[in-house]
């Protein structure tokens, strides 16, 4: 278990913000969900050849079943493992449901909705610095979002967990550029409808601390 | 109360705000609750009964071109805006992966998440649509025998050794149109009845499949597609599964304002209007 007094790194990520950080081979990144309900969309790029990248069906076929938790490996388009979820308090992330943007947020809630900030915007901003772009966002990790599907399909963002301090843990297992959008949704509950700053902390692998 | 009006009546937050209201989960909580209320206000129809495996002719003078498509391979069909494509598995052995890419701008696509949450099902069948991810209707299920396809896990890839499977198919076409790895998102497979049990595992229910299943997907945009003729990696048979497919393009009139697939839903109804901006 890794310890917070040791980390190599600590940031605090601002509501409805972007993040991103090269996370080497066995380093350990922590994401904390500081007030609780507060989803957290994440990418996986392979950083010597980013079109490797965060799949998330390779990613379900690979374990076999629909959601992400303690265990999960983090598969890539070419079918490598990128990362491990190494610890999570919460027990059911979504992988399927993608990131809200603009576009959808007008579908799925009005037009009028279509000027609100989203993840997308998020993740093109901080993709651009690494010489990304909209073309590179696929379908991503939905860390402390939960989407239960039925057996009969149904798909239903519900409420975020509730209660302060759910962590979870991200163990590299090749060099990966992770970027986070801290989600700025507020049409929907999958952020108690009140985008709140998420933690991050970075460990250096086991053997080196 | 018109929509329009309801819409009109929720205050700004930033209005609400400065009238003393300091509790923004509250306002945005109130937003959500008027918005659902408004979309639920014309209930999602009741979705059209599945295609007969022998309705839903398509005319010799309808069709444009017509392709059959060996097990194992891929092939590469683009569609106008008033075309669709009928794609049989003859056999009742195969299953189809689907990719595709908005003609005039590549970087708009395919988009399996969009596509189950704006509908709130990651069960496509006869009336649904399949969406890109810039809030647009990229193809609309107008025939469909089987309504037992998948969103959630993807193609066969070459692990366990299967020469020819869905993850080089994909690339190999892609590069011939000038794209690469960065322009393969996930992907629709049709005819691979996949469904999730009460514990989250992946379910193949492999029963559903019939000799003879087709569906047709009607383009909302002019588009390009990818099919790939593969054993879904769920299917216990694979990948000796499998049978050549039958590949129809043909014309197909664009969606009219009382079409099925354009009043299955507000959200729906909303993304056919961002689809016909495109074209007005």
């Amino acid at each position: 278990m890794p310890d917070p007094s040791n980390a190599i790194h600590v940031e605090e990520v601002p509501a409805e913000r972007p993040w991103s950080r090269v996370l080497k081979r066995g380093q350990t990144l922590r994401i904390v969900d500081i007030e609780g309900q507060q989803a957290v969309d994440a990418l996986l790029y392979c950083l010597d050849v980013p079109g490797e990248r965060y799949s998330a069906q390779d990613t379900l076929r690979t374990q076999g079943s629909a959601y992400l938790g303690l265990g999960t490996k983090l598969v890539s388009n070419r079918g490598r493992v990128m990362a491990a979820i190494t610890a999570d308090t919460c027990g059911q992330h979504d992988t399927s449901a993608g990131c809200c943007s603009c576009e959808s947020n007008a579908v799925r809630f009005g037009e009028q909705t279509k000027y609100q900030h989203a993840c997308r915007e998020n993740f093109i901003l901080e993709l651009s610095k690494h010489g990304l772009g909209k073309r590179d966002i696929v379908p991503n990790l939905n860390f402390f979002m939960n989407v239960p599907i039925d057996p009969s399909g149904n798909f239903t963002v519900v409420d975020g967990l509730p209660g302060s301090g759910h962590y979870v843990d991200l163990t590299a297992e090749m060099d990966v550029l992770c970027v986070l959008s801290n989600c700025p949704q507020v049409n929907n509950p999958c952020n108690g409808f009140n985008p709140t700053p998420v933690r991050v902390l970075l460990w250096d692998p086991l053997s080196a601390r | 109360m018109q929509v329009g009006q309801r819409f009109r009546a929720i205050l700004a937050k930033d209005e609400i705000l400065e009238q003393g209201m300091v509790d923004i989960a509250e306002v945005n909580r109130r937003r959500y609750e008027a918005l659902r209320a408004a979309g639920q206000d014309a209930a999602p129809r009741t979705l059209p009964l599945a295609t007969a495996l022998d309705g839903a002719p398509v005319a010799d003078a309808a069709v444009i071109a017509r392709e059959e498509v060996p097990f194992g391979w891929y092939t590469t069909v683009p569609l106008r805006r008033g075309e669709a494509v009928r794609i049989v598995d003859k056999s009742g052995r195969s299953s189809v992966s689907v990719i595709g890419w908005r003609e005039a701008d590549t970087s708009e696509r395919l988009n399996c998440a969009d596509t189950a949450k704006v509908q709130w099902s990651a069960a496509l069948s006869k009336g649904r649509v399949i969406l890109t991810d810039m809030g647009r209707v990229f193809l609309s299920l107008v025939e469909d025998t089987s309504g037992a396809h998948d969103l959630l896990v993807g193609g066969s890839t070459p692990e366990g050794g299967s020469t020819r499977n869905t993850r080089d198919n994909f690339l190999a076409a892609a590069s011939k149109l000038g794209l690469g790895l960065r322009d393969i998102a996930p992907c629709v497979t049709f005819f691979a009845p996949v469904s999730v049990d009460s514990g989250g595992r992946f379910v193949w229910n492999g029963h559903a499949k019939r000799a003879g299943d087709f569906v047709d997907l009607r383009a909302e945009m002019d588009l390009v597609l990818v099919l790939s003729n593969c054993a879904h990696p769920l299917d216990p048979a694979r990948p000796a599964a499998g049978g050549p497919l039958t590949v129809v393009r043909h014309r197909a009139p664009p969606a009219a304002q009382d079409d099925a697939c354009r009043t299955m839903s507000p959200e729906i109804a909303r993304a056919f209007d961002f689809t016909d901006r495109l074209y007005a």
